[in-house]
Parts: structure tokens; sequence; C-alpha cells
């Protein structure tokens, strides 16, 4: 009896030993947009068939605005709760130190990845997020409405109005009274802050505060790039378009009610969804420019690892799995986000069913980064006071000139002796 | 040792008992307080604490990613002169922004429309729930459920109510002529405010309802009766009998409401996020704290809030000679 006993315990001893991972639980947030949540659950699906971990993952709003909010908030607390955050280009400097440096873990494929997003994800020589995928925004044109009115893809803005101006007439003179000519992002959120960028910079008005930390918003070529945009609310973009952020956008452009539409690359798969009215009926193009060539902002999303974990090297093997080339192309073709993946830019599948996300590589590695570096913790507060002063602008509250003459001296206050 | 008991020495010393009437208010007074203390310790760690934490951090440099190492720097955060040199120079602080200034009037306005709205509203509400009819039990229960759903929910509800391609507020005010072209409720910034108001009094008329209606069944029905008789018109009535008599409730009733009007937020996070016309002193509170990297004028902004609030308050009750002390 007492032989059986210890036989037992050392068998029970020898079976922990032999599992040498044993399984965590683990929790991963993200911002709900489009079909994100449900791909993201298929890939974890297979992340814990082959580690035996369970991932859980806990969805929060599509307002980048309130995720970092939220975020900031649980990180100075020491959440345990959560492992892995899905994290904005734009949010590193300011996280940085609530999150595990991966460079180590790292090491072998941050070659792969393009290096300016592995550089704008690196704090102080730590990498402390891999980038999952990037983002450059794209003007989508309804082909068979511009084949029937005989008009061709706008490549400056004054077209981009005439155009979606002349679309709209013809259309709802046809019966279509819900119809647009362009729908954007026009909420007072992060979200603006990217659209003006673009507006601003096409017009060669820099990009609000530039490397070096001068803030040059104040400039006629950025005032005659708002004036222009706020002229189109009412007009070619419904007056709702100033509460609009990407997934209501979406909704009007994808129950085919705008001829075209400001949006990022993920818009790309769901248009054309078997439950779209658009599928198949339209095309991407880089947007439009307003003299001093097109300008697209950088987006793009990048996973973390909390310095709270309790299971820090399960959620680097996760991150790891989710940044990978397998998890990234199957992203690609299910949810056209663009990969980080050098490589996965000559796949041939990739091409054959996203064809926007080859075609959008010299756009995405043009494309204008937010001033989040120079500002450095400031950034959240510059950028909005920048969407204050553009939404004002838009909804007719003071002139384009005035409250850039505002911004300026919000931003200069704000700044101080330097951004800190 | 001798055996001393504490009694056999009280009564070697000749002190004057005390009257059995104040022992007993003295034990009464002794077991209220025993019987508050558990509350008064919780509400010292919930609300205490945390308050005085807060007005702490507005007299900081205090960082949300380092709260441990804020350095005391007297009420920067509230005012502050920046010499540039050469008599040129600038003030800083909540104080001196233009945008607090703003919110603050954004929000009495919004406090004094909302609450007004309400109180009518709900008076009128509590007048027809409290006369008998068929069904009143189930009507009474029903009125309450805008109060019941969670602010966020009816917020998102009403939002999407108010869109302006998809809302059934614009569906049926164009399909019955009152709307030439479709509103953007919550976008527009004449009618963002106009909106957050809709909402909230939509939202908080049962609650102001329920709270009058308490104070009407207080009012003995045979004064009713006696005004019937003497063949007074019920308009007469109300405002020489009803309305004297409920309105300590009503002023209970509108007190409740001004304090949470006043610190207004989850509505006009969800319905109207970042709009600067319905930028309130919470909203600005919430900003700095959680999403600018500046935590302690963020709780600068919330101790300036809490500060406005009592003294609000503090005013109202003068104004309207509330009694809290329990006399007359």
């Amino acid at each position: 009896m007492r032989k059986l006993s210890r036989t037992l315990a050392a068998a029970a001893a020898l079976m922990t030993l032999a599992s040498p991972v044993l399984a965590a639980k683990l929790s991963i947030v993200m911002g709900s947009v489009g079909r994100d949540t449900e791909v993201l659950r298929q890939n974890l699906d297979i992340f814990e068939q082959r580690t035996g971990h369970e991932v859980a993952i806990t969805t929060m709003p599509a307002s980048t605005t309130d995720q970092f909010g939220q975020y900031r908030l649980w990180l100075a607390a020491g959440n345990q709760d959560v492992d892995v955050y899905s994290a904005d280009v734009i949010w590193a400097p300011q996280l940085a130190n609530h999150l595990v440096d991966l460079s180590k873990a790292a090491a072998d494929v941050a070659k792969d990845h393009f290096p300016s997003i592995i550089e704008s994800q690196t704090v102080n020589g730590r990498l402390v997020a891999i980038p999952w995928f990037t983002d450059a925004p794209a003007l989508y044109y309804r082909k068979d409405l511009l084949d029937k009115y005989g008009a061709s893809v706008p490549t400056t803005w004054n077209e981009l109005s005439t155009t979606a101006k002349m679309v709209q007439d013809k259309e709802r003179a046809a019966g279509n009274n819900d119809f647009h000519g362009f729908v954007f992002q026009g909420n007072a959120y992060e979200g603006l802050t990217c659209d003006a960028l673009e507006w601003v910079k096409s017009h060669g008005g820099g990009q609000i505060v530039e490397p070096d930390g001068s803030i040059s918003i104040n400039n006629p070529n950025a005032a005659r790039a708002l004036e222009a945009a706020a002229s189109w609310v009412g007009t070619i973009a419904p007056k709702g378009v100033l509460a609009y952020q990407e997934e209501e956008a979406r909704g009007v452009w994808q129950t085919g009610n705008a001829a075209f539409m400001r949006n990022w690359p993920y818009a790309y798969g769901l248009g054309n969804g078997d439950d779209s009215a658009v599928k198949g009926k339209f095309g991407v193009a880089p947007l439009p420019s307003g003299g001093s060539g097109s300008a697209a902002t950088l987006g793009g999303w990048n996973l973390a690892v909390s310095k709270y974990s309790q299971n820090q090297d399960a959620a680097i093997a996760l991150v790891k799995f989710l940044t990978s080339a397998e998890i990234q192309k199957v992203n690609a073709l299910e949810t056209t986000k663009l990969p980080t993946i050098i490589s996965l830019y000559e796949d041939s599948d990739i091409a054959r069913v996203a064809p926007i996300i080859p075609q959008w590589k010299e756009v995405f590695l043009n494309a204008v980064p937010r001033p989040s570096a120079p500002t450095k913790r400031s950034y959240n507060e510059v950028s909005k006071e920048f969407w204050t002063a553009v939404h004002n602008t838009l909804s007719g509250n003071g002139s384009a000139r005035s409250n850039l003459a505002k911004l300026e001296g919000r931003l200069k206050r704000l700044r101080g002796s330097d951004w800190k | 040792m001798p055996q001393t008991t504490p009694n056999s020495s009280e009564n070697s010393v000749p002190i004057p008992l005390p009257s059995q009437d104040s022992m007993l208010q003295r034990e009464r007074v002794r077991s209220a307080w025993l019987f508050l203390l558990p509350m008064l310790i919780v509400l010292a760690g919930v609300a205490g604490w945390p308050l005085l934490k807060t007005i702490w951090f507005g007299f900081t440099d205090a960082r949300l990613d380092n709260l441990s190492g804020a350095n005391f720097i007297g009420f920067q955060n509230y005012l502050e002169w920046v010499d540039y040199g050469e008599g040129d120079g600038e003030y800083f602080g909540l104080l001196a922004d233009s945008e607090w200034w703003y919110a603050f009037r954004n929000t009495i306005y919004f406090s004094v429309v909302s609450v007004t709205m309400e109180t009518i509203l709900g008076t009128i509400v509590a007048l027809v729930l409290n006369s008998s009819f068929k069904g009143r039990g189930f009507i009474r229960a029903a009125v309450l459920v805008p109060w019941a759903i969670p602010t966020i929910v009816s917020a998102k509800m009403w939002a999407w109510m108010m869109n302006d391609q998809f809302g059934i507020l614009n569906d049926i005010g164009m399909t019955i002529g009152l709307l030439s072209e479709p509103i953007a409720w919550t976008a527009s910034p004449d009618t963002a405010m106009l909106a957050v108001l809709i909402v909230d009094v939509w939202k908080t008329t049962p609650f102001m309802a329920l709270l009058i209606l308490a104070g009407l069944q207080m009012v003995p029905a045979d004064i009713y009766e006696v005004a019937k008789l003497d063949g007074v018109n019920p308009i007469k009535v109300f405002f020489r009998v009803t309305l004297p008599l409920i309105k300590q409730a009503l002023a209970v009733a509108v007190i409740f409401r001004a304090l949470d009007a006043l610190r207004v937020f989850d509505l006009i996070y969800v319905l109207t996020p970042g709009n600067s016309q319905t930028r309130t002193m919470s909203v600005i509170a919430q900003e700095n704290l959680f999403q600018f990297d500046k935590f302690a004028y963020g709780s600068a902004a919330s101790t300036l809030l809490f500060l406005v609030i009592a003294g609000i308050t503090i005013l109202y009750i003068k104004l309207a000679k509330l009694d809290f002390e329990g006399g007359k």
C-alpha cells in the first residue's frame, strides 16, 4: 500500500515535469471594426489547438480615442487581466513604460517587417510592440457610376468635388434621394486628425507639427485645405458626416449611397462581401492631390504584451503567432489588412484575392506619419486641439484662418519651451 | 490589596448624579453614532479619501504613469503667470483656459434647461399618475422604463434613432412633412446640445415624476374635496393648494437632478463624443485625466467641478430655504 502511493506520487511528479508549458489562460483586447473579431477568433482557435493555451477576446469600441483612454487607465493601475494589447501606431511613446521589451523575442523576425514600422514601435531601444498590420487610406470610387456618367477617377480634390457633385445630382434626379457624393470621417476624434492631415499635407500645408518640433499648422495652404473640406459638408457630403467615424462612412458607402469614400483598406474586403450592395462595382485609387501631391496618413496596429501579465511567455508566443507571416496572410485574404511583412507583397494568392494590397505598397511606404514622435507625451492633446479646430471649421463655427490661428496659439501654449 | 470597586469609590466622592433624562439622551446619541459608524467608515473610504487625493493631486505635477512621484507645485494648475521677460507674459492654468469656461457655460446651460424641463414635465406626469384610473399600477411601473435603462444603452439607442441616414426621427419627420431634409442631430453644432437635452429629458423625467408623486401622495385628500365643494377651478387648486404642499418634495427632487446634471458625462461621451458644443466640465476632467498626459490638471478640473457643484447646491438650499435639520 505504502509502496503504491509512493509510486503514484512519483508518477505525478514525472507528469508535471513532462509537460513543459502549463496551459495558460490569456486575454487580448482590441477595438471591433468590421469582421475583425470574427477573424481574430479563427486565428486564436489555431493557436489554442497548437499550444493548448486558452485565449479570450475582450472587444472595445471602434474609436481609437476611446480605446486609448481605457488602456491607459488599465495599464496605470497595473491590470493583470489583460495580457496582450492591440496598439495604434501612434501610442508607442505614450505607453512604452507599461509594455514588455520584445526586442529579444522578436530578434529572429524583426528584419522581415518594414524597418520604418519596427522603428515606430521602438522607444529608447526597446521594441514595445510587434507590427500586426499597417494602414494607409484609399479613395474608394464607384466604377459603375463613373462609367455611366462618363467621368474619370479624380486626381485632385477639385476634380473630386466636381465629379461627386455631378454624380450626386444625376443620381438624385434619377430618384435616389439618399445618394451622396463623398463620405469621410468627420467626427471629432483621432480619425478626423488623419483625414485632415491628408487634406493639409496634400495642399502643401505641412504636417501640423514638423519632425523638428516646430508648429507649422497656421499657414495659408492649410487654411485653403480646410476651406475646401468645409465646402463639401452639406454639398457633396451629408451634414451628418461631422458625426461619422470609419464604420458610419462605410455604412453609407456599402449600402450603395455614395460615389466616393475615404477609408482604410479594411473596407475593400467588406465592400466585396456577399451582403454588400457595391460588390464588384468599385475601385480604389490614391487620395486626390491638393496641388502638392497625394498624401495618405500612416495608420496601422501592433501587438504589445503588458508588463503586468502573469503569463508573459505565453503572451509573447501569442503575439509572435498573430504577427507571423502565416496569420498576416490569412488576414490579408480575409479582411484586406495590409501586411507588415515585406515578402507578402509578392504573394500570388494575395495579389489574386486582394489586388489592393500589392497596389498599396507604394502608397503606404510614402504615407505621412502623424506628429506623435515630435510631440511625445503631448500627442493626444495636440491631436485633440487639431481635430477640434478642424471640426469647428467644417461645421461653420469660425473661418479656417481664425481657427488655425487659435490652434497655433493653443499648441504653442501646450508646447511651452519644448515638447515633453 | 484593598478591594475597591468603582462603585464604592463613586459613592465616596459626592458628585451630583446626572439626571435620568440626559443620560438617556446621551445613550441615544452614542448608539446613533455607533450605528452610523460603519457607514461613515465606508463613506470615508470610498468618497472622502478619493476626494482628498484628487484635491491633493490638483496641487501637484502628477502623471498617471507616475502618481507616487508627484511634486507639490501650488496653484499652478489653476492659475500661473508665465513671464516671457520684458513685461511680456501669459496666464496659464484652468482659470485662464477658455475651453474650461466654455465647458462651464455648457454645463450650466445644460443643467438649467434640462432640470427645468424635467421638473415641469415630471410634475405633469406625477399629477396624471396621482389621479385614479384603471391600470394605474401598470402605467406607474411602465413610466419608469426610460429611467431603468442604463444611460450608455439609451444614449446609443438614441444615437441610432437620430442618425442622419438611417435614423427613425428623420424618417418620421420627412414622412409627415415636418422636415424638408434630414437633420444630422448629433453632428450639427446647432442641434448637438438639443439632442443631448432631448435624451436627458426623456431619460430622467420619470425619476422626477416618481419623487414628485411621492410628495403628492402626502397631500391629504380632504383638502381637494373641500376645494371641489367650493367650486374652485382645478388650475387655481394646483397653484394655491398642491404646489405649496409639495414644495419641499419638489425642491429635494430638483437638488437631486441638479447634482446629477452638473456632472453629466456618460450621455455626452456616447452621444456626441468630442463635439465642443457639448463639452462639459466632467468631459474636460476625463480628457485630461485619462486621454492626455495631464493627470494633475484633470484633478484640478475635478476639484473645481466639485467646488462649483458644492457652491451651487449651497446657494440653492439657501435660496429655496430648504430645511435639512428636520426642525420646525
